[in-house]
């Protein structure tokens, strides 16, 4: 008597868990993506006018990479990896579905950054990624305390000591190595001279150590440690640098002498997405051109939606005039797509800087 | 009946050995697996040890295990001085009627996350914190001091988050001292300190080790408190873990280290258990 009981209590259970998960997917969409890229009013207007309800997770391309690597491209049903880490994983893992670019309105996408993701994330003649955000890393400086940074090689200046913050992560290493006269990204195909140049940064940074006040991991509590002046100089995106402009005019970001190093953030499709049609729902959603420049009014990152500008808060797109004057725009340093086996060279190095004394 | 009886307990068993066997076990033997793998020039995945040979060929791997376990150690060892006399005020010293208020102040920090347990110290700590502002106002400092970002930081922080693993053992051991032993003792001209080394840690010594496998396998197996509060010097194995698995995508040598983690701490432990002349049965109860 007990044991049907337990018998029917657990294939009871078990449809409904069945049942209630199912009825879930159908309504939603897991996003994987970058704190400040899912807005809510963007989030409530898109499920007001699709019924789907949009689940973003904050995340970083190394995380995004491993997640999905982990799970074989399932759990999540949009990811935004950035263009230069899509081929070479998708080539190796096969994390992503080819993009079909009949489904995305490709007439709201700036024509070259369109073209650029397209030939970057290019496996197999098919691409893999269509181009959302764009923006920089570069340096941001208190200019009350360090009038005349110029370049990267100042987070490694004496004048700062004990003020320095960066990350210790792969941009870090190729700033300095373009700050240092080199080109890390011409590079990239030689492996035995790429390692050569990452030891030589990698040395400097060592002999520089002393002069870091902390590497920052988190960007909220580096913006923390820029407000309270105990950190002049960092090595930092352009939004970080814009956000502390609007506080403390002293503050802002610059595009460094040797170039600021420039991303894009892409849309590309898990291979096992449940909800590819509202995927492409949103890619279409948030790159319509009010959309995205809610989007940017709020994060102040630079949107790649044609005709978005016009919707942009002054105050927003003169951060981008100041920080960029056109010789500044014409040297950005773009990242090409990261070819295997450097990721492992740099983990190296930085493992070493940190264990450095 | 007997059947019946038997079946019971394989349902209300299953999902405990379901849980250890799919969620621990079977991860673990892919881990496993996949530690002994590596890729050679070609792309291939191939069976072999290099994973495990470069954690002794290359010293910056072994050195941060050293450090991290030499940390451990130290932590372990600090939060049983501070945790003793704790324990020893709560059950013996204080009135019966405030040891459930006093061990529930003691838990008290521990209803929030670690990360703002962390974030609290940080504030604190900071250059343009809590502590440098009293310290200026009291004109004791003419400038604030970094506190924050040093290995001494980084001890308080993991001494003051394993607490009360610590705590809670001791106080359960001494609870079954006989107060008239220490009375005897004084009878008899013991002075403190004797009394300390010859009846209170000689009994104790069952929690205190129980206490100090939890407080060193938590310190060990810690990740946001040295990253967080150890700042620019405090590379952690676990931190060397996860390295290896998200910036590297090297999950093979990632999860050599896991298993070199694993049975590393399993000798120290073991170790620690012989030096004390403890057996593990004993201690665990």
């Amino acid at each position: 008597m007990m044991k049907r009981f337990f018998v029917i209590a657990f294939i009871i259970s078990a449809f409904l868990a069945v049942n209630i998960s199912s009825a879930l997917a159908a309504e939603t969409l897991r996003l994987i993506t970058w704190s400040g890229y899912t807005p809510k009013v963007l989030l409530d207007k898109f499920e007001k006018e699709t019924g789907i309800k949009v689940m973003p997770t904050n995340s970083s391309n190394e995380e995004m990479i491993a997640k999905l690597r982990a799970t074989r491209g399932a759990g999540f049903d949009l990811a935004q990896p950035s263009q230069d880490r899509i081929s070479s994983v998708q080539e190796k893992y096969n994390l992503y579905q080819p993009i079909d670019l009949s489904k995305v309105k490709t007439d709201q996408i700036i024509p070259s950054m369109l073209e650029a993701v397209k030939k970057n994330t290019m496996v197999n003649g098919k691409p893999h990624a269509v181009p959302f955000c764009w923006g920089s890393s570069g340096l941001v400086i208190n200019r009350k305390f360090a009038r005349d940074a110029q370049d990267y090689t100042d987070i490694l200046n004496k004048k700062y000591a004990g003020r320095i913050s960066y990350r210790l992560k792969r941009p870090t290493l190729l700033a300095l190595a373009f700050a240092m006269g080199d080109d890390p990204f011409a590079k990239y195909g030689d492996i035995n001279a790429y390692r050569a140049l990452m030891e030589k940064v990698g040395q400097a940074m060592i002999e520089g150590k002393a002069l870091v006040k902390n590497y920052w991991t988190n960007g909220d509590a580096l913006l923390q440690s820029m407000r309270t002046e105990e950190v002049y100089l960092a090595m930092a995106w352009d939004k970080g640098g814009w956000k502390l402009h609007a506080e403390n005019p002293e503050i802002d970001f610059f595009a460094p002498k040797s170039g600021a190093l420039g991303w894009i953030d892409t849309f590309a499709i898990p291979a096992k997405s449940e909800n590819v049609e509202g995927a492409y729902k949103w890619i279409n959603f948030i790159l319509r051109p009010e959309n995205a420049a809610v989007f940017t009014n709020l994060d102040t990152t630079a949107n790649c939606s044609k005709g978005a500008n016009k919707f942009v808060d002054p105050a927003i797109s003169g951060n981008f005039e100041r920080s960029f004057p056109p010789a500044a725009i014409e040297n950005i340093k773009w990242y090409p797509p990261v070819p295997a086996k450097l990721e492992e060279i740099e983990g190296k190095i930085l493992d070493k800087v940190k264990a450095a004394k | 009946m007997k059947n019946q009886k038997r079946w019971g307990l394989f349902f209300f068993l299953s999902p405990v050995l379901l849980w250890l066997f799919l969620l621990i076990v079977l991860p673990h033997i892919d881990l496993l697996a996949m530690s002994f793998r590596i890729e050679n020039d070609d792309g291939q995945m191939v069976w072999s040890l290099s994973n495990y040979l470069n954690f002794f060929e290359e010293p910056i791997y072994w050195l941060t295990f050293v450090r991290t376990a030499i940390f451990s150690i130290l932590v372990t060892f600090l939060t049983f001085v501070i945790a003793l006399p704790v324990a020893f005020y709560i059950t013996k010293v204080v009135a019966p009627k405030f040891q459930g208020f006093l061990l529930v102040l003691l838990l008290l920090p521990f209803w929030v996350s670690e990360l703002v347990r962390v974030y609290g110290w940080m504030i604190l700590l900071r250059e343009s914190g809590v502590i440098n502002h009293f310290l200026i106002k009291l004109g004791l400092l003419n400038q604030p001091i970094e506190m924050l970002y040093k290995d001494a930081t980084m001890i308080l922080g993991l001494v003051y988050t394993s607490m009360l693993f610590m705590v809670v053992p001791i106080t359960s051991v001494l609870d079954s001292l006989d107060n008239s032993l220490i009375e005897a003792a004084y009878d008899l001209g013991a002075n403190m300190w004797t009394i300390l080394f010859k009846i209170i840690i000689p009994h104790a010594t069952p929690g205190i080790v129980s206490g100090s496998i939890v407080v060193f396998m938590l310190t060990l197996g810690n990740y946001l408190t040295p990253n967080l509060m150890g700042g620019k010097n405090s590379l952690w194995f676990t931190e060397q873990i996860y390295n290896q698995f998200i910036a590297s995508f090297n999950w093979n040598q990632g999860s050599a280290f896991g298993f070199l983690l694993l049975v590393l701490s399993s000798i120290v432990v073991w170790l620690g258990l012989k030096l004390t002349r403890q057996n593990l049965r004993k201690v665990v109860q």
